[in-house]
């Protein structure tokens, strides 16, 4: 950057008359250069230098000092104990950093403290080579294209624009291709809940061989109506789903809040009368907004709380949101009892769980 | 022999009969029954002086014969292990309404606290305060702990029980200086906003199983600085304040002139 002194001056004039403004600044140009106190007090450079060994030396120290805790607190496999690992981690962490951050602070302070100080004006070159050297750059380029005779043999022309076009293939095609070999984006509609319609599930697992049994999380055993008391809550996932294949692709789609509230206080729709049992509701765990787990239940409110985004759904309402991003309520799993008391599900969820994607209906 | 077979269809005999039955069943059941964690803890307890304690300091709020009032709610059946749990922890009484009631310094010694509740155990039957043996954390299995916890407990507490924020000011308190008997009625009881954890939900086995998670891993901090063990919260307040504060220091120091 030029500083050289503005030709500007004495052209001021004045803006509006009350202003007082100048109609542009003048550059002000470097400020007078200040002498710093060891420029011209040797005792005083020599304090620097003094000062700036020292942050070597603690810089060398602490080098050596992490090397030698690297052999005090031994972490092989036959020494190795928490505190040894502890220990040894912080000296050698604290040796590496204390040595690296020596180095840089006694530059910095060498350079600040001791070195010449004064200011130097270099100015640029011109950017610009000149009409000549434009003049012959492009007459080599023309050249070139002569030489190559592309203008009159267009078939080569066609083949390298070919060859050229498919050469990233080999690396666009796996890139693409391994992002996921399956596109079916029909089983974001379906879960593990689906009942097995031609019977064929494992009558311990499928009330009937068709309708799901729910089950507690992690432990998968058969929950009773009975056992599920006001104010408790129980996390719930499809009973046997654990030994089954893509347990946690599935999991991830069909974990369940099961919940019983007091029938007197839990709006239900028309439509949804059935899919209650003695106050008893079971909803989604996902939530519909990015599809964390909703699963901070307030029994005294009665309301879940999902720890992402703090979006809020009323369990006694439909899950319907309360409070959040969530644009949509919880998807409710309609469940029944089997004549021994267990719960199970008695239809897949009516809608798809979690998120919305891009061939959601709403 | 022939006294007894004569006087065998004597008229009292059946009676008699009845009540031997009786008698050996009861008998019986006392001496195999398990006896009941209530009983254990609430032997030496006097219902009598704990009802003294509860017209005295309870019974404004919850209402005389703890039947609940507009302020509070009825504490009949709620079982000692509740009670227990909320005034030795000095949740109870509470000092001032607010979004919850906070542990504070129990202003109630274990003895007054054992005999409120047993006042409150002679209202309704309720949970009961859990035996030494049903919380000890040696006797249960800390990684079927770890995986109880997960589903159930940390995303309320924290992966860790370091405790979490919830909706409008409530909040999960860390469970790092709980002791055992207190995790355990806090899952019986469910206590404010917490959901309670039924013995269906997890049997005793599996509450003691969590408690020994707790404890396993209380005390295996691998270094560093933990920071509450808040996670990224906590970390990032670090960085941005403490580490970009840093790095203006150095610049503001690199670009300062020396004197």
């Amino acid at each position: 950057m030029s500083i050289e002194k503005s030709s500007h001056s004495g052209e001021h004039r004045e803006l509006g008359g009350s202003a007082g403004l100048p109609e542009r600044f003048e550059n002000p140009g470097l400020e007078p250069h200040r002498h710093r106190l060891a420029d011209s007090d040797p005792k005083r450079a020599k304090r620097s230098e003094r000062q700036i060994a020292l942050i070597f030396t603690i810089s060398i120290l602490a080098s050596i000092a992490g090397v030698v805790g690297y052999a005090v607190f031994p972490v092989d496999i036959d020494r190795a104990s928490v505190l040894n690992v502890r220990w040894s981690t912080l000296v050698v962490g604290l040796g590496l950093g204390i040595g690296m951050l020596g180095i840089g602070v006694a530059a910095v302070q060498w350079a600040r403290a001791l070195m010449d100080d004064g200011e130097k004006i270099e100015d640029r070159h011109p950017m610009s080579a000149g009409p000549a050297a434009h003049q012959q750059s492009l007459e080599i380029l023309r050249q070139g294209a002569d030489e190559a005779n592309i203008a009159r043999r267009p078939v080569l022309k066609g083949a390298i624009a070919g060859a050229l076009a498919l050469a990233p293939l080999p690396f666009l095609v796996p890139l693409i291709g391994n992002l996921g070999a399956d596109w079916d984006i029909s089983k974001f509609k379906r879960t593990a809940w689906a009942p097995r319609e031609d019977g064929s599930g494992d009558p311990e697992r499928f009330f009937e061989g068709t309708y799901r049994y729910l089950a507690r999380d992690p432990q998968d055993t058969k929950i009773r109506a009975a056992d599920v008391t006001n104010g408790n809550i129980v996390h719930v996932i499809p009973h046997g789903l654990p030994e089954e294949e893509h347990y946690l692709e599935e999991k991830a789609k069909a974990v369940v809040l099961l919940v019983r509230v007091d029938p007197s206080i839990l709006k239900e729709a028309p439509e949804r009368a059935d899919w209650s049992y003695d106050g008893i509701v079971a909803y989604s765990k996902i939530c519909t907004h990015v599809g964390c787990p909703v699963a901070l239940y307030e029994q005294q409110t009665h309301h879940v709380l999902c720890p992402c985004h703090q979006s809020t759904f009323d369990i006694t309402d439909a899950a319907k949101v309360v409070f959040g991003p969530a644009k949509r309520a919880l998807p409710q799993l309609p469940i029944k009892v089997d004549p021994e008391g267990y719960l199970y599900a008695a239809a897949d969820f009516d809608e798809p769980v979690g998120p919305s994607y891009w061939q959601r209906e709403r | 022999m022939s006294a007894l077979a004569r006087s065998r269809r004597h008229r009292f005999a059946p009676m008699l009969l009845l009540a031997f039955a009786l008698l050996v069943v009861g008998g019986a059941y006392t001496a195999l029954a398990p006896s009941s964690a209530q009983a254990d803890a609430l032997d030496d307890a006097d219902a009598g002086k704990g009802e003294a304690l509860f017209i005295a300091n309870c019974a404004t709020c919850h209402g005389p014969g703890a039947v609940g009032t507009d302020l509070a709610p009825s504490l009949v059946g709620v079982g000692p292990a509740a009670v227990h749990f909320q005034v030795t922890t000095g949740r109870m009484p509470m000092q001032a309404s607010g979004p919850q009631a906070e542990a504070k310094p129990p202003q109630f010694s274990e003895d007054e606290a054992l005999d409120m509740a047993a006042y409150i155990a002679t209202l309704g039957p309720g949970p009961a305060i859990p035996t030494e043996e049903q919380v000890d954390p040696a006797l249960g299995s800390a990684p079927n702990g770890m995986l109880l916890f997960r589903v159930n407990c940390a995303m309320c507490h924290n992966a860790v029980g370091a405790g979490g924020a919830l909706t409008e000011g409530k909040y999960a308190p860390s469970l790092m200086n709980s002791s055992p008997t207190i995790i355990y009625e806090a899952m019986l009881t469910g206590p404010q906003s917490m959901p309670g954890f039924n013995d269906a939900t997890l049997t005793p086995d599996e509450k003691r199983d969590i408690i020994a998670f707790l404890m396993e891993q209380r005390g295996t901090n691998p270094g560093g600085l933990s920071l509450g063990s808040l996670g990224p919260v906590s970390e990032g307040v670090w960085v941005f304040v403490v580490g970009l504060g840093a790095l203006i220091g150095c610049a503001v120091w690199i670009g300062s002139r020396s004197s």
